[in-house]
């Protein structure tokens, strides 16, 4: 989960990372009372998730606060890769005499955290790495040890950074790996880290994520930073759809029928699980067809969470016909799912033997499942149809049906 | 023969008294699995389904000697400390069943595992089964439907979906392909073991002759597999099979496991794809090729199976 740079900043100034005076601003007027408050030329910079910001032109500098009113209004309506500014930050504007980089991830194959520093910030690291190698380290660091500075200070040191630079920085970056683990943080990044002309050192840039496991760890964090608990913060904002999905899904606790990804065909998909569902929407598109969702079901569902679930899909405009599919069920029970998938048909008003284009769901209890679905003469499978095939079935149903 | 577990390995389950606890104890009892005791703190005295439950894990090794392995199933904010315990015990093989733990946690797990010299399995996984032998997590879920799926024979399978590893060796089974041994690695953006960490079990097997995965976006688990392949020249032949290729064109956009994210070009699907069919490594497009697939590379081995 992604942080604004605002955010990211307010978490490095309440761990003690030196920062410039700042102002979070939603207007003109804010924006040239903050700069007159900060005194002297300022940064006006757009807040949105993606990079990119200084391309499109979403970031500006003013000497006056008027101007920093003027550059505001200019600011604030730029679209960054599909994405509105959220609000604008005011920061004083520093003179800088160089430019670090310092960020703490995840390595999934060491399965340790990983620290990245280099004495060419500003740039991007990725190009840093490829042409200039030495001047980028990356040490790893335990997890169960007791953090020590002296990883930062030899990360630092083995870019060649000596003397007051590498005394001064040695804390900044320390403090950057313990916010890393503090928070369960899966990237913390500070670039540029800028050494002022003054011999100052300043976090002039930093970007945060958060492991979407561990909000429920930092609620008191997220709280103070005014991040909602429906903020996803994935690639795109939740839709009404999607997030009404969600809350179905929360209000009962016994299995899972959610994640909810809207797309804009006409097949709705009842699928599970995990893996299940991945290859699944994969198999529905292979052979032609439009999803009009993701989802996942599992973990033995209800059979109400089925049913909400099937009755929303079913209420979605454009959604002729659903697919119930997943792989060789062990813990969820089929006759449940078919009867939670039933109910939903006749609550939307439909005749489950018409809109339930396949149901492929064997495994266990699936004798008593398969019972159901003859009742209600729907067209079902077990596990000599491959959920390729099942897919491409509910795919033909559905041309046919045209 | 199999890899991690046999008929004779004897186990244990933390958090015994749980409700899926209590029913992959069921399950796994019935499958022939050797559960000496069960740890729930404050339960000692009880039993599920015969087991005998202790208040720490001390307790069992003190009655019954140090157990093989053991099976955590605890909620999420439990866990790690339940993990600790087994490895301070002794406890050499762990499958971590819970999901939702943050990664810091997960490394701190697989941190204190690598300095005891033991093996996690997971998070996030529903663990490992040696067919007609035992199994040991939620893998096949009730002893009859596992049986239907699952059969004894010379296919190792590893996966980073639950549901997937049933659904490969339901796909095997009925093709004619039993297997030695399947594994559920765990869905998470870092388990315990990865599939580069498993091929030199399987590689000691001498019943495995080949190699079934299933793969998704996210992480380097496939691009250090093929590296792994590379570098040992493995007599194994490996189908894999990979899921989300939707996914490409989604980045920053989460589905399925916590691991399954395309940030980099390193997570896409045909960045994998690549990576290992340069390795050698045979790609599926559809699950029920893996079985012709295996025949296939197999008989350019001269190996009938």
């Amino acid at each position: 989960m992604r942080f604004y740079e605002y955010e990211s900043k307010a978490l490095f100034r309440k761990c003690g990372l030196p920062l410039g005076k700042g102002r979070v601003v939603n207007g003109a007027d804010e924006a040239r009372n903050a700069a007159a408050e900060i005194g002297g030329p300022v940064v006006v910079k757009s807040q949105v998730l993606s990079g990119g910001r200084m391309k499109a032109g979403a970031v500006q500098f003013a000497d006056t606060p008027s101007e920093a009113a003027k550059k505001f209004a200019q600011v604030l309506p730029i679209v960054v890769k599909g994405e509105q500014a959220r609000c604008v930050l005011v920061e004083e504007k520093s003179r800088v005499a160089k430019e670090y980089f310092a960020s703490v991830t995840w390595d999934g194959r060491r399965k340790l955290p990983v620290l990245l520093v280099s004495d060419m910030g500003g740039i991007d690291i990725e190009e840093v790495a490829e042409q200039h190698p030495d001047h980028l380290s990356r040490t790893h660091f335990s997890t169960i040890l007791p953090l020590s500075e002296r990883v930062a200070k030899e990360a630092i040191a083995a870019v060649g950074v000596s003397g007051d630079d590498l005394v001064r920085l040695t804390p900044i970056v320390f403090q950057l790996m313990q916010l890393f683990l503090d928070f369960d943080l899966t990237l913390a990044e500070i670039n540029p880290l800028a050494k002022l002309e003054n011999g100052k050192f300043l976090v002039l840039d930093g970007h945060v994520d958060m492991e979407a496991e561990a909000r429920g760890t930092h609620k008191a964090l997220l709280a103070e930073l005014g991040i909602g608990e429906d903020e996803t913060r994935q690639a795109r904002p939740p839709t009404p759809f999607e997030l009404e999905a969600a809350r179905m899904n929360a209000a009962d606790h016994r299995g899972i029928a959610g994640n909810v990804v809207e797309f804009d065909g006409n097949l709705g998909l009842v699928i599970g699980a995990g893996g299940g569902s991945l290859t699944l929407f994969d198999a529905v598109r292979k052979h032609g067809g439009k999803p009009a969702n993701y989802c996942e079901i599992g973990g033995n569902p209800s059979v109400a969470k089925a049913r909400n679930l099937t009755r929303l899909l079913l209420g979605k405009p454009g959604v002729e016909k659903i697919a119930v599919m997943m792989n060789v069920v062990s813990n969820t029970r089929v006759d449940i799912v078919a009867r939670g998938v039933i109910a939903g048909c006749l609550d939307a008003g439909k005749d489950p033997a018409d809109v339930i284009a396949i149901f492929r769901i064997p495994g266990s209890w699936e004798e008593e499942g398969f019972k159901i679905l003859r009742k209600y003469g729907v067209d079902y499978c077990d596990r000599s149809v491959s959920m390729y095939e099942a897919a491409g079935r509910a795919v033909a149903k559905l041309k046919a049906s045209h | 023969m199999s890899i991690l577990i046999t008929k004779d390995t004897r186990f244990i389950v933390q958090g015994i008294t749980g409700r899926e606890a209590v029913n992959l104890t069921r399950e796994n009892l019935a499958y022939g699995a050797k559960i000496i005791g069960g740890v729930t703190p404050g339960r000692a005295g009880r039993d599920v389904y015969g087991v005998p439950v202790y208040d720490t894990v001390a307790a069992i090794v003190a009655k019954h000697g140090t157990p093989d392995g053991a099976v955590v199933c605890v909620p999420p904010r439990f866990t790690k400390d339940a993990v600790f315990e087994a490895l301070e015990n002794g406890v050499k093989l762990i499958v971590v069943v819970t999901e939702n733990i943050p990664r810091r946690e997960v490394a701190q797990m697989v941190e204190l595992a690598q300095l005891r010299g033991a093996r996690i399995i997971g998070p996030n996984c529903l663990g490992i089964i040696s067919p007609e032998e035992a199994k040991m997590g939620g893998v096949g879920g009730p002893a009859a439907n596992t049986r239907q799926a699952y059969k004894k024979g010379p296919i190792g399978v590893m996966s980073r979906s639950g549901g997937m590893t049933t659904e490969i060796a339901s796909t095997l089974t009925a093709a004619g392909l039993g297997q030695s041994t399947c594994v559920s690695i765990g869905g998470d953006a870092i388990v315990g073991t990865t599939y580069a960490e498993l091929m030199p079990l399987f590689e000691a097997d001498r019943e495995t002759k080949a190699i079934a995965i299933y793969s998704e976006p996210g992480g380097r688990m496939e691009a250090e597999l093929a590296e792994w392949v590379k570098a040992n020249r493995s007599r194994l032949p490996i189908v894999a099979f990979m899921a989300g290729r939707f996914m490409d064109e989604m980045r920053g956009m989460r589905f399925g496991h916590a691991g399954t994210i395309v940030e980099g070009k390193e997570d896409t699907t045909a960045e994998k794809i690549a990576r290992m069919e340069a390795a050698g490594i045979s790609v599926a497009e559809r699950i029920e090729e893996i079985p012709a697939l295996i025949r296939k590379r197999l008989a350019e081995q001269g190996v009938e199976v």
